[in-house]
């Protein structure tokens, strides 16, 4: 990673960052976005944040690529206690632990 | 005692440090293990203050993916933030520009979640309460979230192999995810996204998890309206 790469996507995503945030309450005001358009939005981060986790989860690159069931286990132990308690801390620690017990069973 | 909206704001605001504290820390350390100087995670975690879209970025970073796709991915992350803008701009839009400057800035998922409810509750609040309380709610989220990162990037170099950190990526995202499941439109869109980004791994630039991203807001959406 050359510095200009690093300090280029630090940059554009600060700025581009802000003015997601900025645009209404500071530019556009209190007309209301098209129904369509906030349908949209709200699926934004459960749109794309569970494709960047699947192949994470399915082909580690610490296995070299190959599934492997406790990262498998831990990890739908994770969402469904985050889900099922509503709480991302105990859906973590839930996960943690289950990876600590595999990791020293096997 | 009379409480005012800003210490209510940061009575709230204070539990969240218990989930901001680890996850800003381990983007510290991975952020300083994928190669970045601490001036460079520093400024992304103060510049950005956007954890998920963050770690988004690291990950495409390490596995060598072009800025634009980088950036695209990540700021895909954040759009929902137009609509957390949109939905307190009746609120907050009559405020100072000066003042908008910096809310906007802080307009991170905790600080948007327990104003809305507030301003919602409190209907009688006057746009000075709103701000106070909002700022209220900034104040302990946002120095942790930095503090945090730079204990993460101080210890980066010391965390021992043997703790597999690869893994804590996916289940602090996987951690992340659960409690946004609310309804079936939402579970719906998170399935499209995986099966989407499985079946595209093969694209090029990991412009497969944008097309899935897309795939995914389209469905979701899809299924709110036919509810």
């Amino acid at each position: 990673m050359s510095d200009s790469y690093i300090w280029g996507i630090i940059a554009v995503m600060g700025l581009g960052t802000y003015l997601t945030r900025f645009l209404f309450i500071g530019l556009i005001g209190d007309r209301p976005l098209p129904a369509w358009v906030l349908r949209h939005l709200r699926y934004t981060a459960v749109a794309i944040l569970p494709g960047l986790v699947a192949p994470l989860l399915v082909w580690p690159a610490a296995t070299g690529g190959t599934p492997d069931p406790v990262r498998l286990v831990a990890g739908a132990a994770a969402l469904g206690v985050a889900y099922w308690r509503g709480s991302m801390v105990q859906g973590v620690l839930a996960g943690a632990s289950l990876f600590a017990l595999g990791q020293i069973l096997t | 005692m009379v409480s005012s909206p800003f210490r209510e704001g940061m009575a709230k605001g204070f539990p969240f440090v218990v989930i901001l504290v680890p996850f800003g820390a381990l983007f510290g350390v991975l952020a300083t293990e994928a190669g970045l100087t601490l001036t460079q995670v520093m400024a992304f975690t103060s510049l950005v203050i956007a954890g998920a879209s963050q770690f988004t970025a690291i990950q495409l970073m390490v596995d060598d993916v072009p800025a634009a796709i980088v950036i695209l991915s990540a700021l895909a992350v954040n759009l929902r933030m137009v609509m957390y803008s949109a939905s307190l701009a009746p609120h907050l839009g009559p405020a100072p520009a000066w003042q908008r400057v910096i809310i906007a800035y802080l307009l991170v998922d905790q600080t948007y979640a327990l104003s809305q409810s507030a301003y919602d509750d409190n209907p009688a609040w006057s746009l000075r309460d709103k701000v106070a309380f909002f700022a209220g709610t900034a104040l302990p989220v946002f120095p942790a979230w930095v503090g945090s990162t730079l204990i993460g990037a101080l210890l980066g170099a010391q965390v021992p192999e043997s703790w597999s950190l690869d893994f804590a990526l996916p289940l602090a995202f996987l951690a992340l995810v659960g409690p946004m499941l609310r309804t079936r439109a939402h579970v719906v869109a998170a399935l499209v996204s995986v099966t989407a980004a499985l079946a595209l791994a093969w694209v090029p630039w990991n412009l497969g998890l944008i097309f899935a991203a897309l795939l995914a807001m389209a469905a979701g959406a899809e299924m709110e309206r036919r509810a």
